[in-house]
């Protein structure tokens, strides 16, 4: 039971995988324009992240070794693809804002990375809450990204004016605002760890 | 059960049947999926064709002029403006638009249906240039010449902040569904028995422009500006404010009209 709580926890905060495994940066930095896009693309990567755990372990056995890495990702490729196929048929809306991006999920380093670090070596149920754990980390650091960036171009935060839009930096919504953002936030997860 | 060995048959079997299975799944999805997508898109669709047009009662069946899908309106027999789906290529991508013009050639409205431009910035195409509360940006209710350029392009359109390239796509797409759009009328009107001339005025009960319709009514006798409002409606005199938010009457420092008009 401790073991399944600190795998769960493990993601969210101490192996966050964007701040402390800085793996998926590009997501991270293109979606993160405001808070509900990296909100949204950090829920999309959690289906695809315990979907593609619970095979990958549940495979684990049938997969040899020098092979694993086409097998995991066909099935996550697969997820990928399935998961834009709903969105785009029942969440129209959602895939509007999020169309591009959804297909980038599959070259999101974070869902090959935990099948090979976690699913490849652990069972069924850890594998699940591996996957959960690492996906509210991501969806996390991303609607933390995307708030800050919101907020500093644009004012508002999940559309929600906090201050007028002509105050705005717009650098924040661009390409060196996310970097220079992600390093603050970074930073400052980091310092406060210790 | 022990993990299989890294021999040659065993790769290539787990390899094939995790990728048959995955072909099997997909297409499963897909043809879950396609009716509801294929849906989604058709009503996105006919949304934005009746959202661009101005008032009418039926529309045409679509046809391609210039590679172009032209979806004509009318009210009656009467040709009331068409919608047209246009494309050209943004900063990141395709971008596809419907844009609606009425029986005289003003922009009636546009909608955005595909686009992949950078979040935040090229994105802004969808809302920017139907902004009714800055001239300079909005095109909806201009009259179209088949020749918008940014103000960059010493055009008299301002681009989107920081998405030049994505605003200066968007107005050729605008551009090339304009011209699209008047071959497709010089045929509607052709086909239509009243219309001598495509230009000649209807009295439409036209919705999004009706400066234009009080022009319209008295063709002859009525001094126009060159986006086609009557003057009173848009320049009025020289040195009073000018009003129309017709982008083609140039303003003074103290936003006064220069009566840059045609009489």
């Amino acid at each position: 039971m401790n073991k399944a709580l600190k795998t769960l926890t493990n993601g969210i905060l101490r192996e966050n995988p964007t701040f402390a495994l800085v793996l998926g940066m590009c997501p991270t930095l293109a979606t993160t324009t405001s808070a509900i896009n990296g909100m949204s693309m950090g829920l999309a990567t959690t289906a695809v992240l315990i979907c593609s755990n619970i095979v990958i372990s549940l495979l684990k056995n049938l997969i040899p070794d020098k092979v694993r890495i086409p097998a995991f990702i066909v099935v996550i490729a697969s997820f990928v693809t399935m998961v834009q196929l709903l969105v785009q048929a029942y969440l129209p809306a959602i895939y509007d804002a999020l169309g591009l991006f959804i297909p980038l999920i599959v070259v999101n380093c974070i869902v090959l990375g935990r099948a090979e670090a976690f699913a490849a070596k652990n069972n069924v149920g850890l594998s699940a809450l591996d996957g959960i754990g690492m996906g509210l980390g991501f969806t996390l650091a991303l609607t933390i990204l995307g708030a800050i960036r919101e907020l500093l171009g644009t004012g508002k935060i999940f559309d929600f004016a906090i201050f007028p839009e002509n105050y705005g930096m717009l650098v924040f919504v661009l390409a060196p605002g996310a970097f220079i953002a992600l390093a603050y936030v970074m930073a400052l997860v980091n310092k406060l760890k210790k | 059960m022990a993990k299989l060995k890294s021999t040659l048959l065993n790769m290539i079997l787990s390899l094939t049947c995790i990728a048959l299975v995955a072909a099997a799944l997909l297409s499963g999805v897909y043809l879950l999926t396609q009716e509801n997508i294929e849906a989604q898109k058709t009503a996105k669709q006919l949304e934005a064709i009746s959202a661009v047009l101005p008032t009418h009662e039926r529309i045409a069946d679509p046809e391609t002029v210039q590679g172009l899908v032209v979806h004509k309106a009318y009210t009656g027999d009467t040709f009331v403006g068409a919608a047209v789906e246009t494309e050209s290529n943004g900063f990141g991508g395709k971008i596809r638009l419907m844009v609606g013009f009425d029986n005289d050639s003003h922009i009636t409205g546009y909608e955005v249906l595909e686009q992949v431009e950078t979040p935040g910035l090229g994105t802004h195409i969808v809302e920017w240039f139907k902004n009714a509360n800055k001239a300079g940006q909005n095109i909806i209710g201009r009259k179209a010449t088949g020749a918008m350029t940014v103000s960059k392009d010493g055009g008299d359109v301002d681009a989107i902040t920081a998405a030049t390239i994505s605003s200066r796509a968007f107005l050729e797409a605008v551009n090339k569904a304009y011209e699209a759009y008047t071959e497709g009328e010089v045929e509607a009107a052709s086909g239509a028995s009243q219309q001598a001339a495509p230009k000649v005025s209807e009295d439409t009960g036209d919705a999004g422009v009706s400066p234009a319709v009080a022009a319209e009514q008295n063709p002859e006798q009525q001094a126009t500006c060159e986006c086609g409002k009557p003057i009173e409606e848009c320049c009025k005199t020289k040195g009073t404010p000018c009003e129309g938010n017709c982008g083609k009457c140039k303003h003074d420092g103290e936003h006064q009209c220069k009566h840059n008009c045609k009489k």
